[in-house]
């Protein structure tokens, strides 16, 4: 039995549907990520989670408890919202303790917990200051203190980063995941930062439109996106998706794609089952690190296609050189090695890493499944 | 309140600078003048005012008016100064200004943080209470006033204004709970606080600013109000206003300016002091919601 079941759940507004039957179970200590554009209904289902918002149809279970029309107090949830919500008239430690006095829990217990918490987040020097006299990476350690002091069955978390800088983002981004990793607390997380879901989840739902579009480890929704909205939601930059031709190459299938000339390039495909597709037009997605120069190849690689094209544009970014050319009139991008000599307007050699190549359908835009 | 700072005023020369304090002051004084005529000629005995010119200043110095329009000028047929009236006053503003303030903040409270189908119809209606003349609700008021009993007395007087009262301070407090972040509720509701417990502990701390202004707004209506006083209350629960009217008006006898002008003053004081201690948040509180940061 699964900690977190959310069965068949649907939420509407008056006539407009914004959650479509959506099913995800969450094994206890899960660390389950929700990502997705604005608009997906991801917080939606987390303040559903959380019994802030009603349940249109389904079920939602914690911990084995059916949690329709339980009030949130009574879930034994622990929320962290987007602002903080910290109460801007009480001092830390009463922010703290806010919940396990409103819970009934006596003085010296609730001093007791908040001194381990405060302990464990480093806010010990905090505790008698207003939440007005904190800096933001301080606001955001009180709100987590004021969710571990509960010691919930769930953790939720709204976007609880997107209002820090980009290297606070950061810091905190590896604090959460070493608290998760040190309590082991069943964690929803709601974020629409694809870093932030693929770094700290260890399963992510990926939402659009009201639907989960997959569900799966870190590994699987980057590797083996389900849709080519999965594939270029999912890292950066995004996954390339060229259309193109299978064709074959003997009894093998290939994929030709044009380049910038309109010159036809034949790229081997490593698995024979794409021959079903044979004269029919896919979706070809390749992600920008398994196209590289030909020494840069992956070594461990089976089936490395090279190919000669026209270099657009070369952006180098530190670590990486971003490297833009076109393949069927359609920018593509190749992360490379910051050290790589290559110049705009020049004909370039490229190496693509077949075994990383996915199809997509173009007319359901499903990942073609080749098993 | 210098809402202008040297950064962002428009810089203008010495002689227009001079030239705007110079108009300011103009129209300060000029509307400082009725009630600075009124100081000096309720501290001069009567024969002063009777016999000369009413804007110089005292010769003889006395607080004998004041005491006189305190506890011993002639009020209808009792010859017992102002000082009841004050009292009935004090007893019909204090828990009118209290309720309406209390239900103001619950009713802006709900129709921001819990809302429920229709509620901006029942806030516009609400609305309509500000708008509505006092004369249209006389009678029914009286109707209502005499079925309940209530007629004639203090009780009665606080029920009228608390109703009255309620559109304004509904419309205060729904403007300022309207930006309060709606997280906060909610966070409090996780932390397992109820409608109440949230109310009391989480948003009435923080609506200092918006107290005090549905305080003073409700507190100069209230006291200041003629109208309701005069057409509902009975003898023993005539508001200041009432009284003084009367004391004015009185026929029998010689007319005593300096008795009256002290009488308007006592009438007015209240008011006064309480803009003077409250006004700042007056002006804060109604900037608030309006103005972020």
């Amino acid at each position: 039995m699964s900690f977190l079941k959310i069965e068949n759940a649907t939420k509407s507004y008056g006539s407009v549907e914004v959650l479509h039957k959506i099913d995800i179970e969450v094994q206890e200590g899960e660390f389950l990520v929700l990502v997705g554009p604005s608009g997906c209904g991801k917080s939606t289902l987390l303040n559903m989670i959380a019994g802030l918002e009603g349940i249109t149809s389904g079920n939602i279970h914690i911990n084995g408890r059916l949690m329709n029309g339980v009030h949130p107090s009574k879930r034994n949830i622990a929320m962290v919202f987007q602002s903080y919500a910290l109460y801007p008239n009480m001092t830390v430690g009463e922010n703290i303790t806010f919940g396990l006095e409103m819970h009934g829990v006596p003085k010296p217990e609730r001093d007791a917990a908040m001194a381990r918490v405060a302990n464990m987040l480093q806010i010990d020097q905090l505790l008698d200051r207003k939440p007005g006299q904190l800096s933001g990476g301080q606001r955001q350690r009180v709100a987590m203190g004021r969710a571990l002091v509960r010691d919930p069955d769930v953790f939720l978390f709204d976007e609880p980063l997107s209002n820090l800088d980009a290297k606070l983002r950061v810091d905190m981004r590896t604090e959460i995941k070493k608290l998760h990793q040190k309590l082991k607390t069943t964690t929803v997380y709601v974020t629409h930062d694809q870093i932030e879901a693929l770094t700290l989840s260890t399963r992510i739902a990926v939402m659009h439109r009201g639907y989960v579009q997959q569900l799966g480890t870190p590994q699987e929704i980057y590797d083996s996106p389900a849709n080519v909205f999965v594939a270029t939601f999912m890292g950066s930059p995004a996954m390339n998706i060229i259309p193109a031709q299978v064709v074959m190459a003997g009894d093998h299938p290939s994929i030709e794609v044009k380049d910038s000339s309109g010159k036809p390039v034949s790229l081997r495909f490593s698995h024979p089952g794409l021959a079903k597709w044979k004269d029919r037009e896919v979706l070809l997605g390749i992600r920008p690190e398994a196209i590289t120069d030909v020494e840069g190849a992956d070594r461990k690689a089976q089936n490395v296609q090279t190919f000669t094209n026209l270099v657009d544009i070369t952006e180098p970014a530190g670590s990486d050189t971003f490297v833009t050319m076109t393949l069927c009139n359609q920018a593509v991008i190749a992360r490379m090695r910051s050290d790589i000599v290559v110049a705009p307007e020049q004909h370039f050699e490229f190496a693509v890493n077949m075994d990383k190549a996915v199809v997509f359908d173009p007319q359901s835009e499903d990942r073609i499944q080749l098993d | 309140m210098a809402i202008a700072s040297n950064e962002t005023a428009v810089s203008n020369s010495r002689f227009i600078q001079v030239l705007i304090y110079l108009t300011l002051l103009l129209f300060a004084l000029f509307y400082l003048l009725p009630f600075g005529i009124m100081v000096l000629n309720s501290v001069k005995p009567l024969a002063e005012i009777t016999g000369g010119n009413m804007m110089s200043l005292p010769v003889v110095f006395t607080l004998e008016p004041w005491a006189k329009a305190w506890s011993t000028a002639q009020i209808g047929v009792e010859a017992n100064g102002l000082s009841p009236y004050f009292w009935n006053s004090i007893k019909m503003v204090v828990p009118a200004v209290t309720i309406s303030t209390i239900l103001g903040a619950v009713n802006g409270y709900v129709l921001t943080k819990w809302r429920f189908r229709g509620d901006t119809l029942i806030f516009g209606l609400m609305l309509f209470a500000c708008f509505i003349p006092f004369q249209i609700v006389l009678i029914p008021m009286a109707r209502i006033l005499g079925l309940s009993g209530l007629a004639g007395s203090t009780p009665g007087l606080v029920l009228v204004h608390v109703v009255y009262g309620l559109g304004f301070t509904t419309l205060y407090f729904k403007n300022y709970y309207q930006v309060f972040p709606t997280e906060l509720i909610r966070a409090a509701q996780i932390d397992g606080a109820g409608f109440f417990r949230i109310f009391w502990r989480i948003l009435l701390p923080s609506s200092g600013p918006i107290i005090v202004v549905s305080i003073i707004w409700q507190f100069t209506n209230i006291w200041n109000d003629f109208l309701f006083g005069a057409s509902f209350a009975d003898f023993d629960s005539q508001p200041m206003t009432v009284a003084l009217n009367n004391l004015v008006q009185s026929s029998t006898g010689v007319k005593e300016y300096n008795v009256h002008f002290a009488g308007a003053i006592i009438a007015a004081l209240p008011t006064l002091l309480v803009y003077i201690v409250a006004g700042r948040y007056f002006v804060r509180g109604l900037m608030a919601g309006s103005v972020k940061g």
